[in-house]
């Protein structure tokens, strides 16, 4: 089983390493095709756009998901169902219907805007953005949610009780107990950034493409030795997301198992 | 002021505080997702005009009437029997392998279950181009079956290509709420079975399989759902020959410009997935 799981990625990296023009044919090691993918301009285009993209929805889809699992958990409010149903549909709902979505949305949008107001307005970073947050909003607020969900609620109740004001319980009470579930919603929002090809495609523009979109849109014209070199370059950049979220999992139950023991145990 | 009147007014401050917090994403939701939502479903009822632009002034069920067509028809079938088929290799496959997770020390389990989670967390396109590269013609795998004798393998731009990704892309979707599920029996069952003179079989068949029903049915629709609405791992490795639901959306979007249609097969894909999460929820998904 971990066989069949690892082969293929192991094989991958070697492979990007052989000389010879045919990928996944052995024709001794070489670092050539590294040193190409790191010449072509196009590649570290895309690969700024991926990166700028995945640092600004996920900033922005972080804040507004953990305000969401926030209210969603501690408070009541009206609209709660509809909000609690329409945060669950992005997860489920399949990636292509999501690209049609935002493609058909934008194209109308623009049209719209154009007629009333003359702004011309075209596909590009800001829609890629707007697109990710749409459905990272969602994964981060449930990743927090279980997070203050396991949280004892008397703890900000304390807090009050000794005169600290809502937005001191909330800095020094609430985010520090939060922070590993902010942080894991964070890099999980990270993750399906980098990862997204079918929904980006559908509203980038001419001119801003992210790399996942474009190393698709390579492969469908014919594999190359770069290709496998690009494609372990988005390997470790994943492997690197792994790790930082298992490390920081690792990290939590280390100081929760601590904290019990300093509190006597509860 | 009373008691009650000023415990109704903390109440009300309450509620305007859940409000405030949730309000940004709940507007950004609505015209970000909702709105978009809501604009395919008109457009899946409208009609394309002959220029190739969209008329929404004749509503109508044509786009949908298109699924009775064979070309359309054909894609679903195709669609359905490849998710079906993955779903039951993933089945086999995943069932003695959580079994195994599910009977090892702690420490070795928990070794296993992130062991599988790794690779479902690296970049999704990769995964799918390692198989274009292990399946290629002369690549890896090709040349192993040569050597031990069973001759050259042509897999890639094959369905059998396409059921190898799809099972390598969802597999942990299978195991985990498997695992979950195994996790739980209660192990006297099992020995009261044996007991009573069952079977291996017989005790498997009587006992561990209805207790692991739950698991069973939430991991074949988290592997079905996504197998249903594939796109990249079809284009990939099945190389755009045997069309996909998934593939047929994209092309009446980016080339034939036929936006009613695809809208309408988007919210067939959609109306796959409702199914699927109210029978997920009915066999009691959320428990695990």
């Amino acid at each position: 089983m971990l066989i069949f799981l690892y082969a293929p990625i192991i094989l991958l990296v070697v492979y990007s390493f052989s000389a010879s023009r045919i990928p996944g044919q052995w024709g001794g090691f070489t670092s050539e095709w590294y040193v190409k993918l790191f010449e072509d301009p196009r590649i570290q285009r895309t690969i700024g756009v991926s990166i700028r993209v995945a640092l600004v929805s996920t900033v922005i889809s972080t804040m507004l998901g953990t305000m969401s699992a926030l209210a969603l958990e501690r408070f009541k409010f009206r609209g709660k169902r509809v909000f609690d149903a329409l945060l669950y549909l992005p997860i489920i709902i399949p990636d292509v219907t999501m690209a049609v979505m935002m493609l058909m949305f934008f194209t109308q949008a623009f049209d719209l805007l154009n007629l009333v107001f003359g702004i011309g307005l075209s596909k590009g970073f800001a829609t890629i953005v707007v697109s990710h947050i749409a459905f990272n909003i969602a994964y981060v607020s449930v990743v927090v949610r279980a997070r203050v969900a396991g949280m004892d609620a008397t703890l900000e109740q304390a807090a009050s009780d000794l005169y600290a004001s809502r937005w001191q319980a909330f800095r020094y009470v609430t985010l520090p107990l939060i922070a590993p579930g902010v942080l894991g919603g964070a890099l999980l929002a990270i993750t399906l950034s980098l990862d997204d090809v079918v929904v980006t495609q559908f509203v980038a523009g001419p001119g801003s493409t992210t790399l996942p979109v474009y190393v698709f849109s390579l492969i469908r014209k014919g594999v190359t030795p770069t290709i496998n070199a690009v494609s372990v370059i988005m390997l470790v950049a994943s492997l690197i997301l792994v790790a930082g979220s298992v490390g920081l999992q690792r990290a939590s139950a280390a100081r929760g198992r601590q904290q019990l023991r300093t509190t006597g145990g509860k | 002021m009373s008691v009650g009147e000023a415990e109704l007014q903390r109440d009300r401050a309450e509620r305007r505080r859940g409000l405030f917090l949730a309000l940004p994403s709940f507007v950004y939701m609505i015209l970000f997702f909702a709105l978009p939502l809501v604009i395919v479903l008109v457009y899946s009822f409208a009609t394309r005009t002959s220029s190739g632009s969209t008329s929404l002034s004749n509503w109508n069920l044509d786009a949908y009437r298109k699924l009775g067509e064979p070309i359309v028809r054909n894609v679903v079938v195709r669609s359905i029997v490849l998710a079906v088929i993955t779903t039951a290799i993933c089945l086999v496959v995943a069932y003695p392998f959580a079994w195994f997770c599910a009977h090892q020390r702690p420490n070795v389990r928990n070794l296993l279950l992130v062991a599988v989670m790794i690779p479902f967390w690296t970049n999704f396109l990769v995964r799918n181009y390692a198989w274009r590269i292990l399946l290629s013609t002369g690549g890896p795998l090709s040349s192993l079956t040569e050597r031990i004798g069973i001759g050259e393998t042509n897999l890639l731009f094959t369905k059998t290509a396409v059921v190898i990704g799809l099972v390598y892309a969802f597999l942990p979707f299978m195991i985990l709420p498997l695992y979950a599920s195994i996790d739980r029996i209660d192990g006297r069952l099992i020995e009261a079975g044996r007991d009573l003179y069952g079977s291996g079989s017989q005790t498997f068949r009587r006992i561990v399989l209805p207790l692991t029903m739950p698991g069973v049915i939430a991991g074949s629709i988290l592997v079905f759902v996504p197998s249903m609405g594939a796109y990249v791992t079809p284009e990939l490795l099945g190389g755009g020959k045997e069309t996909l639901l998934g593939s047929y959306i994209v092309t009446q979007f980016l080339t034939a410009r036929n936006w009613p249609v695809g809208a309408s097969m988007s919210f067939v894909l959609m109306a796959v997935m409702l199914v699927s999460t109210i029978i997920y929820f009915r066999a009691g998904g959320k428990n695990l």
